[in-house]
């Protein structure tokens, strides 16, 4: 396809398209003689537009239009006004005016120097914006234009000689005959594909080798810490009270699985608990330890309301049965939060008497296989 | 087009005229610059939503830009020593720590951070009100399938992108639904593990997550959004704006401005206001105060925690879907699978694919350049309140335990409220829809067929009391009017058809004479106000075809 050829469809195309374009080709010396204003008209009807009604702007001289003027003025005005205040603010803070940085408890200028850029450069736009809108609604000329479509299917002429071009272009490649030519290239094209992909194989890993989906940094005899690294005897904590505790190791309360709530529950509360099978001995008298990380989606279950003895996790509203093993009582939860075996050290700390009996936080597709595993 | 000899006018006189054609030599660009300022845009306000999309991309790639200068995306520990007293000696990943910094020790980073979060939630509603736009209107029918379905991932990119953007800050809140995401990943079956250890690098939460979703938020999502951004343009100036149906606008034309200078001026103030309305926001509003989260521990969060408002109805989804984990030979599909990545891809894909099937139901293989009124389809219309009533119902059960908590409702009364409205109210609001929508079509043909009410009552010499109706034009001898309804708004107030008059110019004085107007409705034919519109007073030949009142 040479370009020529293009230029030539287009500019004939071009004309066209447009009614009576034998009347729109003026001479040179009537081109010459038209105005800004003409040209501008006749621009418009080579490019199939009407230009229908030109509704004027006010008089010049007019009431209307030195109203017009100054309301569109007086916007540009504090349009710039602004603007300065917002240079003015910006760096006059801490050289002439008083120090931006927020303090706690600091000067009301801290506090205001956000805000006062926020105003200063909302407005300073706000004004342009709004000045261009009375602009060009007060005195420019209003005009309705009307320019044809020409959507659809293209120009039978036009569709049949770029088919016949992309075909012939095709058949003189010759991939159509060169049959080992041809499957070849689908060879390469696809090995060079698995090329581009494979490198990103680089992000996968597998996930069943380690453990990291079923341990938790839990384990026999490890001391259950409070988020300040001290440990918790047996008289520490109230009944109905809850701790988060984690595990005593290297940044134990800083991972993403260890934290556990641990809590001592009311007397009346202990003759109600019917802890599911297994683990009836997972508790220390009147303490249980459950998973602090949601099975639903993985939030840290935090309200814990020791009347009804339930736990409510924030984020989705699964409310866990403290009493029945951190089953759960309502919500999108399907699963019990799983329970920390634990007992008291000979130093008289509470210690966890193995990792958890089952992974925690949320499902996934082989979270029981991996559990066996 | 070198001639000879060149005529006085032609020539350039000014400096810019010379550089002009300086210009023009070398490039020939004259037509094609003279086609786009003489391009018609159709007028309408809601032809504006998608341009405010627009606009404030902009203002998110301006601000996003400036806030990549002191963004760290690392999840290194670091102890803040920063100007923040509250957190100073606080363990933080450097992330938290350098947001920090931007919100209190960059100046004026504060605004920018907050501008560009007031942008995102100013982007992805004004797509999603600007995709309603183009549903109620049909616009997305032939030949516009492409753009809707590009529009469509503009709108999955842009949540995408909002999602990466909120969790970059590693504060606790949005580290909680970073928490959430990886238990959506980890829900996948078959190959849920796989896929959260290549995203996570591991285990939740691993090293990476934050470095890779700040080069996706930065330059993956971005790059893909500007590309898509520019083909929707592109496509839009092939196929033309559509059009609303009214006097001279037809399939085969645009009316409205020439793209220069009136669009361009009003597109520009938009742009400004667009972007006045973020500053303003951003300065004087407060946002994601992350210094009040805190750094994320996994072990902490706080109570009425909400993610950005375009997150909302996945968390209601996964607050009202019931506790069904599926079990099958020991392998488990958690129920956090179903709400969260089932549900919005079916959603997608209904509205990837809802032009197809529309046409495929409809038949209607024709191009379409006129809008249509959502009241005259009525299916359409219907369906598309129905997916509203049904996201709303998600959106607000995403905040039901504020809602419990702020109105004293139980809040399992909330979950069972959202669960059982999320079944009921879209079949009722279908209803609904349907019959209003009739009910306005039949009002139009009513108003066309009988006139306007125009609140005169008149006692007939029988004694019967009429109201008289204003024919909208020209009427048979039964007094009905003859105009055919055309998809076009029905005038339905005396007022529309200029029967006050208009009001004098002028916001504190008036500005012109009250003569000016008194002489316009001379210019009206005036008509006696007679009919009533009803059989009675002249009714249908099949009501016993009583003549007409006399008219003049």
């Amino acid at each position: 396809m040479s370009i020529d050829h293009r230029a030539g469809a287009h500019g004939e195309r071009s004309v066209g398209n447009t009614a009576g374009s034998s009347d729109l080709a003026p001479t040179r010396e009537q081109l010459a003689a038209m105005s800004h204003a003409e040209l501008d008209m006749l621009g418009a009807r080579l490019d199939d537009t009407e230009v229908v009604v030109l509704s004027n702007p006010p008089p010049p001289g007019s009431i209307a239009e030195k109203r017009a003027e100054r309301q569109v003025a007086l916007c540009f005005g504090l349009a710039t006004l602004f603007a300065f205040a917002f240079v003015i603010v910006f760096w006059g803070a801490g050289w002439f005016l008083p120090d931006w940085e927020y303090e706690v408890g600091g000067s009301a200028f801290g506090t205001l120097f956000t805000p006062l850029l926020g105003l200063t450069m909302g407005s300073a736009l706000a004004f342009l914006g709004i000045g261009i809108v009375l602009w060009a609604k007060k005195l420019m000329p209003h005009e309705v234009a009307t320019q044809g479509r020409h959507g659809g299917a293209s120009d039978p002429v036009d569709a049949q000689t770029a088919g016949g071009t992309i075909m012939a272009g095709f058949a003189r490649t010759g991939l159509a005959r060169h049959n080992i030519v041809r499957r070849s290239l689908l060879g390469a094209a696809g090995a060079l594909g698995l090329l581009a992909i494979v490198p990103l194989g680089g992000l996968i890993k597998d996930p069943n080798r380690g453990r990291e989906l079923v341990e938790t940094a839990w384990d026999e005899g490890i001391r259950l810490l409070r988020d300040d690294g001290t440990p918790i005897r047996p008289s520490d904590m109230q009944p109905g009270s809850l701790e988060t505790v984690f595990p005593a190791v290297e940044g134990g309360n800083r991972q993403a699985d260890a934290a556990t709530m641990l809590i001592r529950l009311r007397r009346e509360q202990v003759e109600a608990v019917e802890a599911p099978p297994g683990q009836e001995d997972f508790g220390w008298e009147d303490y249980l330890a459950f998973s602090k990380i949601c099975t639903h989606a993985g939030c840290p279950v935090s309200l814990y309301e020791q009347e009804t003895g339930r736990i409510l996790c924030p984020c989705h509203q699964s409310q866990f049965d403290v009493t029945r093993g951190a089953s759960p009582a309502f919500g999108p939860a399907a699963r019990a939060l799983p329970q920390l075996p634990i007992a008291v050290d000979e130093e008289g700390f509470f210690v966890a008497r193995s990792d958890y009996p089952e992974p925690v936080g949320p499902s996934f597709w082989n979270r029981e296989k991996v559990e066996e595993g | 087009m070198s001639a000879p000899t060149v005529p006085p006018r032609s020539a350039p006189v000014t400096r810019v005229g010379h550089a002009a054609a300086d210009f023009d030599d070398r490039m020939t660009i004259a037509a094609p610059l003279r086609r786009t300022l003489n391009k018609v845009f159709p007028e309408h306000w809601s032809f504006l939503l998608g341009e405010i999309a627009l606009y404030s991309f902009v203002v998110l790639l301006l601000t996003g830009t400036y806030l990549t200068f002191f963004f760290d995306a690392t999840m290194q520990e670091v102890v803040y020593e920063g100007s923040y007293a509250p957190l100073r000696g606080v363990e933080m990943s450097a992330a938290y720590a350098s947001s920090l910094d931007i919100s209190f020790d960059v100046r004026g980073g504060l605004l920018m951070r907050q501008i560009h979060h007031w942008a995102a939630l100013l982007f992805v509603a004004s797509i999603f009100v600007h995709m309603m736009r183009i549903f109620f209107t049909g616009a997305f029918r032939k030949p516009r399938e492409a753009n809707w379905t590009i529009g469509v991932l503009l709108l999955v990119l842009a949540t995408l992108e909002g999602f990466t953007g909120y969790t970059l800050p590693d504060d606790l809140l949005s580290g909680t639904g970073l928490r959430i995401a990886s238990a959506i990943i980890l829900s996948v079956p078959v190959i849920g593990t796989w896929a959260h250890f290549a995203v996570f690098d591991g285990a939740y939460p691993g090293e990476e997550i934050i470095g890779r979703f700040y080069i996706a938020h930065v330059l993956l999502i971005p790059g893909i959004l500007l590309l898509l951004i520019a083909v929707h343009l592109l496509l839009l100036i092939k196929q033309k704006h559509t059009q609303f149906a009214g006097p001279g606008k037809t399939e085969n034309n645009v009316v409205g401005h020439r793209f220069y200078p009136v669009f361009m001026a009003n597109g520009g103030s938009l742009f400004m206001v667009v972007f006045a309305v973020c500053a303003a926001l951003g300065g004087l509003i407060q946002t994601n105060p992350i210094w009040l989260y805190g750094p994320y521990n996994p072990a902490q969060v706080s109570s009425g925690s909400q993610p950005d408002w375009y997150v909302g109805f996945l968390d209601g989804s996964t607050r009202l879907f019931p506790a069904w984990d599926i079990s099958i030979f020991g392998y488990q599909i958690p129920a956090i699978f179903w709400p969260t990545a089932v549900l919005p891809g079916i959603l997608v894909t209904l509205l990837l694919l809802y032009p197809m099937i529309e046409r495929r139901l409809t038949k209607d293989n024709a191009h379409h350049n006129l809008l249509q009124r959502p009241r005259d389809v009525p299916v359409r219309t219907s369906l598309g309140m129905m997916m509203i009533i049904f996201y709303m119902v998600l959106w607000i059960s995403g905040g039901n335990d504020l809602i419990a908590d702020k109105f004293n409702i139980s809040l399992n009364a909330m979950t069972w409220i959202g669960r059982i409205g999320l079944v009921v109210l879209p079949p009722i609001v279908y209803v609904a829809t349907y019959r209003l929508c009739l009910g306005l079509q039949r009002h139009d043909r009513q108003v066309l067929e009988h006139g306007i009410e125009t609140g005169i009552i008149r006692r007939l010499p029988s004694g019967e009391f009429i109201e008289v109706h204003q024919p909208l034009g020209p009427v048979d001898e039964h007094g009905h009017g003859l105009l055919q309804y055309g998809g076009a708004p029905v005038p339905k107030k005396m007022n529309s058809l200029g029967g006050a008059g208009r009001r004098l110019r002028g916001f504190f004085s008036p500005i012109e004479e009250p003569a000016a107007i008194k002489a316009a409705p001379a210019e009206r034919e005036e008509r006696e106000l007679t009919g009533s519109g009803r059989p009675s007073d002249g009714g249908r030949p099949s009501d016993g075809g009583r003549p007409a009142d006399p008219r003049p």
